[in-house]
């Protein structure tokens, strides 16, 4: 029992790669989705926004059902992944990269989208009279009053993908270097009664989400007072 | 006043009987209270035996009244979860050590350890004509073969066991993926995500259609799947019965069906 497993160390990167590569696409795609939901006056506007909002209520095993049935042969992910002749889009990295997009889009969207609404129409009508394009609007004016709901949408994206268990569990087949991420290799440890190596990691998990909250506590408290 | 006498007479001994009477009805009442009042227990199942054990249960309360409570998992988190005073008074193993380990370290009843069933591991696929013996795993025509995992289902460390015989476990190592039950390792192949996989015999043998070997026992040692009382049932009157109804007759039919072999002579 002494020494550390000298793969302890695997899980901890690609989690932080698959929480970084997940959040940086979160921001692409969850952006102008937050800023539709904001600006938009269309009557279906809140079915889009409760579709978003779905991964909060359900359970991860819901979600890692319905994605192990469309990444196989018989399902779209099959279709995609024989595109660089692969069989299904489960069992790899890319894979448990769009689990995690859909997992973690409203932890994203959700704070963009406060943001945006919290600016109100008046700045970008400004802009307007001045003859800012609405894309140099939004550039200009609207991104960086919201800068602190894009921080908050990446913090949270981030931790949310750090913290995910139950999908890949279902997706991934826990294989190291690849898919086997921290939660699993937890999970693996408490199983196999290796409580050392456990404790290890789920002690730095716990430390990390302390951090995470209150990282966020002291963001709100410094937007308030901007906003004040 | 002879009337009011042989009234009060009349009166003291009808009394009497009713009071008899009540006496004896309540009595009866008791015991057959006593008899339907049904206990229930908390088992833990290994997750092969989710089917088998689940027709056990329907068999059990028919003939007791009793009530399981099931709950199913992979038998290393289930020993682990024990050890931290779970409140299960009933284990199906997937294996042997774990049972004996809780026993020798007072948290399964000393003496109460016994084989339920002897688990066969079968190499399958949904497709027909995929699996054809030992030659698919030598061939190794598929992307993916899934297994639970060795480290805490006995029927993962069986699938490793079988590799390893065959001297293929280094070259299938790359196509490996891991459930973490042995319920998980056969939705990888029901869904085809993985083309074959490792499974417990009993999870396929009602189906029909696809394609299967049956792993020699040559190449792995026989998964001896056995039952401890827990320390937390000991003074349950369901518990205890139960486990004498899975040595019984009955329960060894539905084992037998179910393709696990029954320990010879354990029958009572």
């Amino acid at each position: 029992m002494t020494g550390l497993p000298p793969d302890i160390w695997q899980p901890v990167w690609l989690t932080i790669e698959l929480a970084a590569i997940t959040t940086i696409i979160l921001l692409i795609v969850g952006t102008p989705i937050a800023w539709w939901l904001a600006r938009s006056k269309a009557a279906w506007k809140e079915g889009v926004a409760a579709v978003v909002a779905m991964p909060l209520v359900l359970p991860p095993t819901v979600l890692g059902f319905y994605l192990l049935v469309l990444m196989g042969p018989d399902g779209p992910g099959g279709a995609i992944a024989g595109l660089w002749g692969g069989r299904t889009l489960a069992f790899t990295f890319g894979g448990l990269v769009f689990g995690s997009v859909i997992y973690s889009m409203p932890f994203v969207v959700q704070p963009i989208r406060n943001a945006f609404d919290a600016i109100g129409d008046r700045p970008l009508e400004v802009a307007a009279t001045l003859r800012a394009s609405p894309l140099k609007a939004f550039w200009t004016v609207a991104v960086p009053l919201a800068r602190p709901g894009f921080l908050a949408g990446a913090v949270l994206g981030f931790a949310h993908t750090v913290g995910e268990f139950g999908i890949v569990l279902m997706i991934g087949g826990n294989i190291p270097g690849s898919t086997k991420v921290l939660s699993v290799a937890i999970y693996d440890y408490v199983e196999t009664s290796q409580w050392r190596e456990a404790n290890i990691l789920a002690g730095g998990m716990a430390a990390f989400a302390f951090v995470v909250i209150l990282t966020m506590m002291m963001l709100e408290k410094r937007t308030a007072r901007i906003r004040g | 006043m002879a009337d009011e006498s042989s009234l009060s007479t009349l009166r003291s001994h009808a009394l009497k009987h009713v009071l008899k009477l009540a006496l004896l009805g309540a009595v009866a009442v008791g015991l057959s209270a006593g008899q339907a009042f049904a206990a229930s227990a908390h088992v833990a199942v290994a997750a092969n035996f989710t089917e088998p054990v689940k027709e056990i249960a329907a068999a059990f309360k028919a003939k007791t009244g009793h009530e399981l409570v099931l709950s199913f998992g992979a038998s290393g988190p289930f020993y682990s979860q024990i050890t931290q005073d779970a409140p299960f008074e009933v284990f199906l193993s997937a294996d042997s050590a774990r049972p004996k380990k809780l026993a020798d370290e007072g948290l399964g009843v000393k003496d109460s350890v016994f084989t339920y069933a002897i688990g066969k591991l079968v190499l399958w696929s949904k497709a027909p004509g995929v699996v054809k013996g030992e030659a698919t795993l030598k061939d190794a025509k598929f992307a993916k073969l899934s297994i639970c995992n060795p480290a805490a289902a006995p029927y993962g460390a069986a699938a490793v066991e079988t590799m390893q015989a065959l001297k293929l476990d280094a070259e299938l190592k790359p196509k490996l993926v891991e459930g973490a039950n042995i319920t998980q390792a056969y939705q990888f192949v029901q869904t085809g995500n993985a083309e074959v996989g490792f499974v417990a015999l009993s999870q396929v043998i009602n189906d029909k259609d696809g394609s299967r070997w049956m792993v020699p026992q040559s190449l792995y040692k026989p998964i001896t799947q056995d039952a401890v009382l827990l320390k937390k049932g000991e003074a349950n009157v369901a518990a205890k019965a139960f486990i004498d109804f899975l040595k019984g007759p009955e329960s060894r039919a539905i084992i037998e069906k179910y393709g696990y072999e029954v320990a010879p002579g354990k029958a009572s």
